[in-house]
């Protein structure tokens, strides 16, 4: 129990996805202007991540290490979260149909989150069994919504602030990012696993 | 051969990819801690990009409409691994720095969004150009971030010390802050000298599978 909480509090704190290992930025910049795309957007991210950790971790042991195809983990691992992907889709659609209408949207902007394919490659970097590689993917999704909802607050506020004409949109955005991260860099050392 | 050479510089200045059309963010952050890694992943994603794009040029009559983002992912993830396995034999270094990073150049938007916009309409010869000219302008973009923030944050250049111990390093600027306080500037340097401000409306709008389709969810 000790352990699951130091790894999911670890990765959110101390080594977030997106402001200390710059992952996910795409989404990050793109999806932020507005707190509920926000909130709908990272939901979804938890939920493909999650799946995509369990999912790669069982291709890589089943399939790639048995046969010795280390070679194509890139190729593999990409193919297999594109398909997970429009597989939830299909899923969502049929049979849960409010969370479809929660989460569609932001469904196929995931197949390319470098995020997804980030931490299905940590996983095997990292040696990690099944229950730590779901539980990692787990927990860098929930990075993933906490860096992305304070940035949205944060982006929500510089909507009406006055901003030089050069650093209208993206690089004011860049430079608060920027005291987003070193506020988060406080928390080096808080946790290890 | 005067249409090709305009492919090849709009990718320099006009269009750059990172400056202008903001693509590709992740790599460019996460590996601008030094001038030699800008360059070095510079490099790596424009040899992806040139092989990519010929590849998908020249099948872009046989590849169907509907299954072509998942034919485009297949065809670059072919050369992202090329490229893998030779930096691994040749240049360990710079496949340690760069580490994860290189496996990812098959999400950069760059890649996907030049696949998309320019070498599935055009033909070969226009698509190495373009290519070409993006990657270059990329590898520009990178090697600048990387000055920047290597000058600053530990002192030196390319390796080389560059202030002598007068000037203490500012390490923040090779932390991850260091990292989107630089790009953040130096993107609104480069409104301020074009006098043009295109993400003050846009969020990677070019990138066709982040925003493009989903205009919604962005505004």
């Amino acid at each position: 129990m000790r352990q699951i909480i130091f790894v999911i509090m670890g990765t959110i704190l101390v080594e977030n996805f997106v402001l200390q290992k710059f992952l996910g930025i795409c989404p990050f910049l793109g999806v932020s202007k507005k707190m509920d795309s926000a909130i709908g957007m990272s939901g979804a991210v938890v939920f493909v991540m999650t799946l995509a950790s369990a999912v790669t971790w069982a291709v890589n042991e089943y399939i790639l290490l048995p046969n010795e195809l280390e070679f194509l983990r890139t190729i593999s691992f990409i193919l297999v979260v594109a398909a997970l992907v429009q597989f939830v889709e299909i899923i969502l659609k049929k049979f849960i149909k409010p969370l479809y209408k929660s989460l569609g949207i932001y469904l196929p902007l995931i197949t390319t989150n470098c995020a997804v394919l980030g931490v299905a490659l940590l996983n095997i970097q990292r040696t990690y069994g099944f229950g730590m590689s779901v539980l990692y993917g787990f927990s860098a999704g929930l990075s993933f919504m906490v860096a992305l909802i304070l940035f949205s607050g944060i982006r929500e506020r510089l909507e009406t602030a006055d901003v030089p004409d050069a650093f209208k949109g993206l690089p004011i955005a860049l430079v608060s990012a920027a005291f987003l991260s070193l506020a988060f860099m406080g928390f080096q050392g808080l946790f290890s696993f | 051969m005067k249409k090709l050479f305009r492919e090849f510089t709009k990718g320099l200045v006009k269009e750059n990819p990172i400056f202008v059309l903001v693509l590709g963010m992740c790599p460019t952050l996460a590996v601008t801690t030094t001038a030699g890694n800008g360059l070095g992943m510079g490099a790596a994603a424009t040899v992806v990009l040139l092989g990519s794009n010929i590849v998908i040029s020249a099948l872009r009559k046989l590849i169907p409409d509907k299954v072509r983002i998942p034919a485009y992912i297949t065809v670059i993830a072919g050369f992202v691994t090329i490229v893998q396995l030779l930096l691994k034999a040749y240049l360990p270094d710079l496949d340690k720095a760069l580490g994860i990073f290189i496996p990812l150049i098959v999400v950069n938007c760059i890649i996907l969004a030049r696949a998309e916009m320019y070498a599935s309409k055009n033909g070969i010869a226009g698509s190495m150009a373009d290519a070409l000219g993006m990657g270059l302008g990329f590898t520009a973009a990178l090697f600048i971030i990387g000055s920047a923030r290597e000058i600053i944050g530990s002192g030196s250049f390319l390796g080389m010390d560059v202030f002598a111990g007068a000037l203490p390093p500012a390490t923040v600027f090779i932390l991850p802050p260091g990292g989107f306080l630089v790009l953040g500037l130096l993107m609104a340097l480069f409104n301020k000298i074009s006098k043009k401000n295109p993400s003050a409306k846009m969020d990677c709008a070019s990138c066709p599978l982040h925003c493009g389709l989903n205009k919604e969810v962005v505004e």
